[in-house]
């Protein structure tokens, strides 16, 4: 783009982690950034290709070699322009993402590919830093009245959507702060809160009305919402957790992710937290692979965990890319280790846990578990079977479910609203995001499931757009369609 | 064929596409002497020229050829003696030639027309005669159409003054018949015509080849038939529908070439009309109304101008000026007189622009006028005892050595007259300079005319818009990122239009979901073989954008208040010359402005409207007395949209054409819409004189001012911007041959693409438009759209302009058909070897519910009784019809051309070298059986490794005429592409450019291409000849041309291809969809019975097995695949090929990204065996069991119903599924192969008597007599030579061959080493072409008496694409010597313009004079010139070379080779010279490409280049 043999002259450059000593002692996010000029150099690894797959690869859409090009030119402001067209909150996906783009990257075919994620991070971070990130409060109102229900990244972005178009806003939130996820699944060592709250104080501003403590169906009944508003829109997360329903596992020390994980936050807050689970000193347990897990992993080591043990039920995936299975630009199911993992872990995978057992006092003492392997049955599905003679038995004190999510909860506000819910246990919608219940719209993991946190900002969006077209009979929000 | 007419307008066959071109000559006898003699001479030149013309499907029915000469009075009078008709003296009557219907009540009804008309103009009737004919000697053909024939008689009236007035009166018969038979509803009105009705000459022509001509009139050989000078034409269109009355000559003219501009000229002419006053004809001029009579072709609406230019009073020489200027514009060594003669004309009348060699008589006079650019051959000799020959070729009568006086030929833009009166030829200068001193012109220019520069500067009035208003603009017009981006910010930067690259695969404008700017719906025609495009930048000094505006007066009248009028520089102006064009209030110079806006919110009803109260405020401030109209958009509102310039300008241009207006004033469009080029050469083409894009300029500044353009200053980057936006337009004028902004202003060279009847018909009169579309709503509906953007939607929603998306990707962009999707399934199915992936894949791309994108995603198979899959022929049997593109090695590197060849041939299907000639390492196998060798071997304009041994090693020679992604343009290799390897392969350096030129220069018009077509049959008669054509309207006529030339395969490629680089303008507006073309083609091959002899294939974004079927269905046999066949390679559309940094090593020559490259042949094998499956599936569900058994059978396709697209409903494919009503033997596809005629060849003779030297290198000489009809003579041999002996061929001297006479076009064409030739005469074009090896001498006949070196000796383009040899000729050569040369050393004694252009290596000696414009584009090996007068440097073309000064080594060269000279030619140049040596040796300049140089001089020499230099 700016300079078209960057690519050719210019190596893959990510700023250091802090060292594994020093950052376990604390609960900041691990991660510096480059000095300007070399993140300048990076942007001038973008190739500017005629079809930018990465523009696919991400769930937004974001025009990423755009604003590669503006950055290695030194066009902040443009470019934090052109990122917020289609990305309300690039601070939250700059630090938390997995990054699909990078994945789609035309130079990940034979070549490391652009740090898209960290131009995208520093982007906004420069932005913040300069003052840009004003509130900007819409020029008319339109005089509907719209209820979000839940605030993490799905329920944000609907919200900064539906409020640029002039509607008045409230968002309901059942947890003492904003920002769910965000809030308080994440650690802090990935998401520093103040980051949250700057981005939900500029939307304050702008004139989004938030309420915390406010657990819809329960301290507000929906009637009340369905009365007081033109709209609703759920985006209340995919929050009920997979459980393990084996042997043992009434037993003390035994907590699901969700449960543990948050108390975290709230102490790095400055809260309060009674009889907070804590893996200091304990040999700690973690029966799931995916971030969640790591984000146990993480926890765990800084609490002081005398050894962590990862578990996977699914097999190990490869190392790296192929053809057969992983082709790009395709999202590659291989191995990927966290941040966490370089802290410290024995991990191992295809590992079905049997039961727990515990001391007299009822405490877990014990996991006890086997191998599999992974065949295919008749129709080609994966089979799982015992290895014989693989059984074995570990010490643990702390076990920590990180299964993930098996969809929304239904008691409540889904059961008082009735709306249909899809095969799958989420909420079903329309094309345009409506529920089976007029005026009331869903998105986000309510809708779709748990998923990442730049998909929940895209269903946001999109739904947005729904939402304004129901209220309006047409709508100028951005779309960013899915090819 | 069922009808004795052409057919109608059917189908995609528009008759008015016609094209033809040919051979011309006339013989005169200088003193006037009238004999029979001169008869039979005009005949015999017609008869030699007979190669040059053509046959249709029937062999004896010829394209048509005539004879024009003087009176025959003493015949006349003899014959009608007989039929009792007492002629009055001769220049009292005046005789017409009339052909008449046959049916008994019709021909009789026209009789009395004709004789009612004669009485009703004051004359008188004495009688009519039946032209005795010979029926049975014409063709079958002809008979079926031919007319009945007869003379009219008919003498002076008594009110009728003189012979002037007589002939006056004749025209004014003539043109009110006409009209009168042609309304007269007669079913057979168009079998009437006339083709000669004057006092002075008479034309005797038809539906005739050359000889049949005295059998079938009898009159032409009575020996009382006598003239003292006859005008002969042999005509070649490019159908073969019967027709006698477009046999040439016409009336004053024969003409060799095409009128370019013709719709624009007949637009004006018409225009005109209302202001047509002349004293001579009084009250008689309106009955000559429609001047241009409708249905004629280019010639005969030509000539139709040129008589009444003559009627009305100007002497025939001084029309012909008019009509056809010469390039005067940058002629800084033209009189002064002679410049203001044409500045002053051109403020009368437009030039008719286009390659023209054109002979013409009124029977005093006779002569002969080349075009501006000497785009056509004109040779003649001048003998002893009076007799002057003229003709399109040398050797056309047999002249003794002895009697000639002089051979010369005709330069360009030059006129050679013959009076009969005076009895002699009056020479180009002495007559112009005659003709320029009529009149004051200088005086009336100083008078009158003002230059636009000259105006004193007006203080800015132009509102400066802030951001917010700026943006509210740009949105309102629809700009894009990518508009900013890749169209305005390089043109603003370099002056020059972006480039990029790969085809381009998004919708079209009418099958878009986002609302499209008018602009969008139209395609730029172009140039294709029966014209040649022009080179803008080599070829700079013929062409023009000056032009003027205002007020025309009375064509008839000479006058200084003719030349009142505003002159432009550019078409294209800045804000501060708009305001002195507004502020403009003189006596016949006066600007209104009139504002171009609707009421959005009244949608097409409000448009039209608003359109309606446009043209009557235009015509009320014409009858004001305003002189230039300005049409704005400036006064936009929240209320008000811009009604799109284009549609305001056409409208205006068209009414006022309509009213007889539109001479009376200019338009000037002050418009914030357009900005990028295809939308000033729209205003243009649609009547703007002027355009000041606002919005555009205002845009310019503001990238500056952002810091989004570096290194340059606002104003200059508007300069930049402007400079691009004019060249630009030159550029698209020039792809279509145009020279003249005033010939392109109005000519409408457009085909429009989805928009109804009635919006055309209503704003775009005359414009193609042929599967109908949208009208005014939906104009109005898309700028509503972005009215709403600009203004309704509150900024902090949406507060940047549209991402665009036609360029690259983009998610809210516009749809592409490569997009992540299909390429990510195309590429993991290929490399899977799955099939059921590649039904994904080709499920994503048929997906047309979704995505209208093509006209093919609009149809449908009609449902019908399937077979069972396993009775379809194999895909191993189908695969063998697949080709890929051609991609040169160059633009693609080693390892993915390779690639491409190894996967085709292990599939028994075709790869293409591309234009950059092949390694011949890749002839031989390899070790595991795999061949690397390209089947089809391309010849496109660069030439680059063409030699007899590259086109042996085919199976195919494809001529590319045009290519998808830049119809009508040449190409440019850039020198960081070009390494050791592929300059090798290319006969050129490493590190120097290489630049293919627009056109090929051996293929001006149709009969050239017949005789490349020829050439390369000679140069290998077992491989098969392909012509590729680029779609756009009329392309069915010319592909049957093609097949007349006698090609065994067309190509038709859709406008969507690839390209390794191309200007953005051309990759997306130039060309149609091959749907169309394809269809067209099919439909015009079959009605002219000529499907049965040729292939034709189609390529053009083919990705799926529906796709391939479709094409088959509509008429195609074979298929090519590139850009499909390089993403099978790899290929992820980066679009960077011009930057060769392709990071998967396909399109780049860098060697760390050329390892990156991981195709394998597999990959591209299993995307064609996949493609076939599915073509196999399809073909089972249609009950097909062959391919063949599909080609043409349009009655299987249909167009889906329901389209619900807002847009696209309104369109109508009918005329793509029309299957033409023709008898049940005339065959829809390939059923026989082309008869090339090489049996009667003189090289069969030639091979005979070198069979010892062919077969054991034993020495053979030969002698041999040669004439102008042994063509190409030399090239079979040598093919002989190259298929035995690989390309080093024979020893030097192995075969001596020594010819006398004139020798025929292509003389030593691709000749192999090991053959030295002697030629005692002369040659015609081509000479030389394509040389290998050998050497050629050409010297007079050793009894001549004339000087040679100031004689013609050799014809045009000689040399071109040579690539070793030697050649020595005493005389001078004609235009462009030495073209493309790289490899050739050469001696001649003087050479016309444009000599060595594009050279690459090689030597050329010019030891004599050379005309303008030598050396352009030279970009290596070297020149010496002698310079006797030291104006050399004047003719020279400096932009890539220079004159550097002579060493001790050129010297030695030279002294040498001009020794050599001497030796073999006696040439008395070489002997002055050689014996004045220490005098004349200084006189040498030697010519020096500046980049050719550098690289020589830098350190790492390859030996090779070095040998070179120092030869």
């Amino acid at each position: 783009m700016g300079k078209i043999t960057g690519f050719l002259e210019i190596p893959r450059e990510l700023p250091t982690r802090r060292p594994v000593g020093e950052r376990l002692k604390d609960w900041r996010e691990l991660e510096g950034k480059l000095p300007e000029d070399k993140l300048q150099e990076q942007g001038a690894r973008c190739m500017d290709c005629g079809i930018p797959f990465c523009h696919k690869g991400c769930p937004l859409g974001n025009i990423i070699p755009d604003w590669n090009d503006l950055v290695y030119r030194g066009r902040w402001k443009d470019a934090i322009d052109r990122l917020h067209s289609t990305n309300n909150f690039p601070e939250f996906t700059g630090r938390v993402c997995p990054a699909p783009c990078e994945e789609a990257c035309v130079l990940r075919i034979n070549d490391d590919p652009v740090t898209i994620k960290q131009i995208e991070k520093q982007i906004i971070d420069h932005a913040f830093k300069e003052g840009w990130i004003a509130p900007v409060p819409p020029s008319k109102r339109t005089g509907k009245r719209i209820a979000i229900v839940g605030s993490g990244p799905a329920g944000l972005a609907a919200a900064a959507q539906l409020n640029r178009a002039g509607h008045t806003v409230e968002v309901f939130e059942r947890a003492d702060r904003i920002g769910g996820l965000l809030m308080y699944g994440i650690p802090d060592f990935k998401l520093e809160k103040s980051i949250v709250d700057r981005r939900v104080a500029q939307m304050r501003d702008e004139g989004v009305l938030f309420h915390v403590n406010a657990n819809v169906g329960v301290t507000h009944p929906v009637a009340e919402l369905r009365e007081r508003f033109d709209a609703i829109v759920l985006a209340g997360g995919a929050t009920a957790a997979r459980d393990l329903p084996i042997p043992g596992r009434e037993l003390k020390g035994i907590h699901l992710a969700m449960d543990f994980l948050p108390q975290q936050n709230k102490k790095v807050a400055g809260d309060d937290v009674q009889d907070q689970i804590l893996a200091g000193g304990k040999n700690v347990v973690i029966l799931g692979g995916g971030d969640t897990g790591s984000d146990c992993l993480g926890t765990s080591n800084r609490q002081g965990a005398k050894s962590v043990h990862q578990f996977e039920l699914l097999p190990k995936p490869p190392d790296g890319r192929t053809e057969e299975i992983a082709p790009w630009p395709n999202w590659p199911m291989i191995l990927r280790s966290s941040s966490s993992h370089e802290e410290g872990v024995i991990r191992d995978w295809s590992i079905n846990t049997k039961r727990f057992s515990g001391d007299a006092g009822g405490n877990v003492k014990k996991l006890h578990g086997i191998k599999l392997e992974w065949q295919k049955d008749e129709t080609g599905r994966p089979k799982m079977v015992e290895t014989p003679g693989s059984d074995f038995e570990i010490d643990c004190e702390l076990v920590l479910l990180a299964m993930g999510f098996v969809g929304p909860e239904k008691p409540g506000m889904i059961e008082q609203l009735g709306v249909k819910l899809d095969a799958r246990g989420n909420v079903e919608v329309a094309a345009d995001y409506q529920t089976s219940v007029p005026g009331v719209f869903a998105c986000g993991d309510m809708r779709r499931g748990q998923s990442l946190v730049v998909w929940a900002i895209w269903e946001g969006r999109e739904a947005a757009r729904g939402v304004d077209t129901y209220l309006m009979g047409e709508t100028s929000l951005p779309a960013s369609p899915e090819l | 064929m069922s009808s004795t007419r052409p057919p109608k307008r059917q189908g995609l066959y528009d008759p008015m596409h016609e094209h033809d071109a040919c051979g011309v000559g006339f013989v005169v006898n200088m003193k006037g002497v009238k004999s029979h003699t001169i008869i039979e001479q005009g005949l015999q030149i017609l008869a030699n020229l007979t190669h040059r013309g053509a046959c249709g499907c029937d062999p004896l029915t010829g394209d048509g050829a005539g004879i024009l000469s003087q009176m025959p009075d003493a015949f006349l009078r003899k014959v009608c003696a007989d039929l009792d008709i007492t002629l009055p003296a001769p220049g009292e009557y005046g005789v017409g030639m009339v052909f008449l219907p046959e049916r008994v009540d019709e021909r009789n009804e026209c009789l009395e027309m004709f004789e009612k008309i004669v009485r009703e103009e004051g004359q008188r009737l004495l009688g009519w005669r039946r032209v005795p004919i010979d029926a049975s000697k014409c063709g079958p053909l002809a008979r079926e159409s031919m007319p009945e024939i007869r003379q009219i008689f008919i003498a002076r009236g008594r009110t009728t003054p003189d012979t002037a007035a007589l002939e006056r009166k004749l025209y004014v018969i003539r043109k009110r018949v006409e009209s009168l038979v042609r309304e007269s509803g007669l079913r057979d009105s168009e079998s009437f015509y006339v083709p000669s009705l004057s006092s002075r000459t008479i034309n005797y022509k038809g539906l005739l080849l050359p000889d049949q001509i005295p059998q079938f009139y009898k009159d032409l050989t009575d020996p009382d038939f006598t003239s003292a000078l006859a005008l002969v034409h042999q005509r070649f269109s490019t159908n073969t529908f019967p027709s006698w009355d477009r046999a040439h000559p016409y009336r004053y003219v024969a003409h060799n070439g095409e009128i370019n501009t013709l719709r624009g000229n007949v637009n004006w002419m018409h225009a005109r009309e209302s202001m047509f006053a002349s004293p001579l004809f009084g009250d008689d001029m309106e009955k000559l109304f429609p001047i241009i009579a409708p249905g004629g072709s280019d010639s005969a609406g030509f000539d139709n101008a040129l008589e009444l230019l003559v009627h009305t009073g100007r002497p025939l020489s001084h029309a012909v000026m008019m009509m056809i200027p010469e390039a005067w514009q940058r002629h800084e060594e033209m009189s002064a007189e002679k410049r203001a003669f044409y500045r002053y004309h051109a403020c009368l009348t437009e030039a008719w622009d286009g390659p023209a060699s054109i002979g013409f008589s009124d029977g005093t006079v006779i002569g002969a006028v080349l075009d501006r650019n000497g785009l056509r051959p004109s040779r003649y000799v001048v003998t002893k005892d009076g007799l002057v020959v003229m003709a399109s070729e040398v050797g056309v009568l047999d002249i003794a050595p002895e009697n000639v006086l002089a051979k010369g030929r005709l330069q360009p833009g030059r006129m050679f007259l013959v009076d009969l009166e005076q009895g002699r030829i009056i020479a180009d200068e002495e007559l112009k300079a005659a003709i320029a001193s009529r009149q004051p012109y200088q005086q009336w220019l100083d008078e009158s005319l003002i230059r636009l520069d000259d105006l004193p500067a007006v203080p800015a009035t132009a509102p400066v818009y802030d951001e917010g208003e700026r943006l509210t603009r740009q949105q309102a017009f629809g700009y894009t990122t990518e508009d900013l981006r890749f169209l305005m910010s390089p043109m603003a930067l370099n002056g020059q239009e972006a480039v990029g690259s790969m085809g381009t695969d998004t919708p079209l404008a009418v099958l878009s979901n986002k609302p499209q700017l008018l602009f969008n719906y139209f395609k730029q025609l172009f140039a294709q073989v029966t014209n040649p495009p022009i080179d803008p930048i080599r070829e700079e000094l013929v062409m023009s954008l000056k032009a003027t505006i205002g007020c025309e007066e009375n064509l008839f009248d000479e006058t200084a208040e003719h030349c009142r009028q505003l002159e432009l520089e550019d078409p294209v102006i800045d804000d501060a010359a708009l305001a002195k064009i507004k502020s403009l209030q003189r006596n016949k110079l006066k600007t209104v402005t009139i504002p171009m806006l609707y009421r959005v919110r009244d949608g097409g009803a409000g448009l039209e409207k608003a359109l309606s109260v446009l043209c009557w405020e235009a015509e009320v401030a014409i009858t004001n007395g305003a002189s230039l109209l300005v049409l704005t958009d400036r006064a936009m509102d929240e209320e008000n949209a811009p009604i799109p310039s284009l549609l305001a300008t056409a409208a205006v241009h068209h009414q006022l054409i309509r009213s007889g207006n539109r001479t009376r004033c200019g338009l000037v469009i002050e418009s914030g819409e357009p900005r990028e080029v295809q939308h000033f050469a729209l205003l243009v083409g649609y009547g703007a004189g002027a355009i000041n894009p606002y919005l555009a300029i205002d845009t310019v500044r503001q990238l500056v001012k952002d810091g989004l353009l570096k290194s340059v200053e606002a104003d200059d980057a508007v300069e930049h911007y402007l400079k691009a936006a004019n060249k630009g337009i030159l550029k698209v004028m020039t792809k279509m041959g145009i020279s003249t902004i005033q010939s392109y202003r109005g000519a409408q060279i457009f085909e429009a693409i989805g928009l109804n009847r009635e919006l055309v018909d209503g704003y775009f009169t005359g414009t193609a438009s042929r599967i109908e579309g949208i009208g005014l709503d939906a104009l109005a509906a898309e700028s509503a759209q972005r009215h709403a953007h600009a203004y309704t939607i509150a900024p902090e929603l949406d507060g940047d302009l549209d991402p665009g998306g036609q360029y690259q990707w983009r998610r809210r962009g516009e749809f592409h058909m490569y997009n992540p999707n299909s390429i990510a399934k195309l590429q993991h199915s290929v490399r899977a070897g799955s099939y059921k992936l590649f039904k994904q894949y080709s499920e994503i791309v048929n997906d047309e519910s979704r995505n209208l994108a093509t006209l093919r995603g609009l149809l449908k198979f009609r449902s019908s009784k399937s077979i069972p899959l396993d009775q379809v022929e194999p895909a191993s049997e189908i695969v063998k019809r697949f080709k890929t593109g051609a991609m040169s090695l160059g633009s693609i590197s080693r390892e993915a051309h390779e690639n491409l060849a190894i996967a085709m041939n292990r599939i028994g299907g075709k790869s293409n070298t591309g234009e950059g000639g092949e390694d011949p390492v890749r002839y031989e196998r390899d070790a595991n059986g795999d061949s690397r060798r390209s089947a089809i071997k391309q010849v496109a304009s660069g030439r680059f490794g063409v030699t007899s041994h590259y086109l042996v090693n085919s199976d195919e020679i494809q001529i590319k005429m045009a290519q998808g992604a830049k119809p009508g343009e040449g190409g440019q290799l850039p020198g960081h592409k070009i390494d050791q390897y592929i300059a090798k392969i290319r006969y050129s350096t490493p590190g120097v450019g290489l630049i293919s030129p627009p056109p090929h220069h051996d293929i001006y018009s149709i009969e050239d291409l017949s005789q490349l077509i020829h050439d390369l049959k000679n140069a290998n008669n077992q491989a098969r000849i392909s012509v590729k054509l680029v779609a756009e309207v009329g392309v069915g006529t010319v592909a049957a041309g093609v097949a007349k030339a006698k090609a065994d395969v067309v190509l038709i490629s859709g406008h969507d291809g690839g390209t390794g680089a191309s200007p953005l303008t051309s990759l997306k507006h130039a060309g149609i969809p091959w749907e169309l073309g394809l269809a067209e083609t099919q439909q015009v091959l079959v009605m002219n019975d000529l499907r049965g002899r040729i292939r034709v294939e189609t390529d053009g974004q083919l990705k799926t097995g529906r796709d391939i079927a479709i094409a088959a269905l509509l008429g195609a046999e074979e298929f090519g695949f590139a850009s499909s066949a390089l993403v099978a390679s790899g290929c992820i559309m980066m679009r960077v090929c011009h930057l060769n940094t392709c990071p998967v090593g396909i399109a780049t020559q860098d060697p760390v990204l050329r390892k990156k490259y991981e195709g394998k042949p597999e990959h591209v094998v299993n995307f064609m065996m996949f493609l076939a499956e599915e073509l196999r599936e399809i073909m089972a569900e249609l009950g097909f069991r062959t391919v063949d058994a599909m080609v043409g059978r349009v009655d299987k396709l249909e167009a889906r119903d329901a389209i619900e697209h807002w847009k696209a409903r309104g369109l109508d494919l009918t005329e793509i599924l029309h299957r033409p009503e023709v008898a049940d033997n005339v065959a829809i596809h390939a059923v026989m192969t082309q008869d090339h005629g090489l049996a009667g060849a003189l090289d069969n003779q030639l091979i005979a008597t070198c069979q010892p030297a062919i077969e054991h290198k034993t020495p053979v000489e030969a002698t041999f007599p040669i004439r102008n009809v042994n063509r190409t003579a030399c090239t079979m041999l040598s093919a002989e030579i190259s298929r035995r002996h690989g390309a080093a061929g024979l020893p030097p001297d192995t075969i001596k061959l020594n010819f006398n006479g004139s020798a025929g076009q292509s003389f030593g064409a691709f000749m192999a080493p090991g053959i030295a030739v002697t030629l005692e005469g002369d040659a015609n074009d081509y000479f030389g072409k394509g040389i290998s090896g050998g050497r050629i001498v050409v010297f007079p006949p050793k009894t001549a008496t004339f000087v040679p070196e100031d004689n013609m000796i050799v014809g045009n383009v000689s040399l071109y694409g040579a690539t070793g040899g030697e050649v020595f000729c005493r005389g001078q050569a004609g235009e462009r010597f030495a073209v493309r040369n790289s490899g050739v050393t050469a001696v001649i004694e003087g050479v016309g313009d444009h000599g060595c252009e594009y050279m690459t290596k090689g030597m050329v000696i010019v030891l004599g004079k050379t005309g303008r414009n030598f050396a352009a584009g030279m970009s290596g090996g070297v020149a010496y010139v002698y310079d006797a007068d030291a104006d050399f440097a004047g003719h020279c073309n400096m932009s890539m070379v220079e004159l550097d000064p002579m060493e001790e080594r050129d010297f030695t060269t030279l002294k040498d080779l001009i020794h050599r000279h001497y030796e073999y030619t006696e040439s008395r140049v070489a002997w002055r010279i050689l014996s004045g040596w220490k005098d004349t040796a200084r006189h040498f300049v030697k010519v020096m490409p500046v980049e050719y140089r550098k690289v020589l001089a830098t350190a790492h020499l390859d030996s090779e280049a070095e040998r070179l230099a120092s030869v």
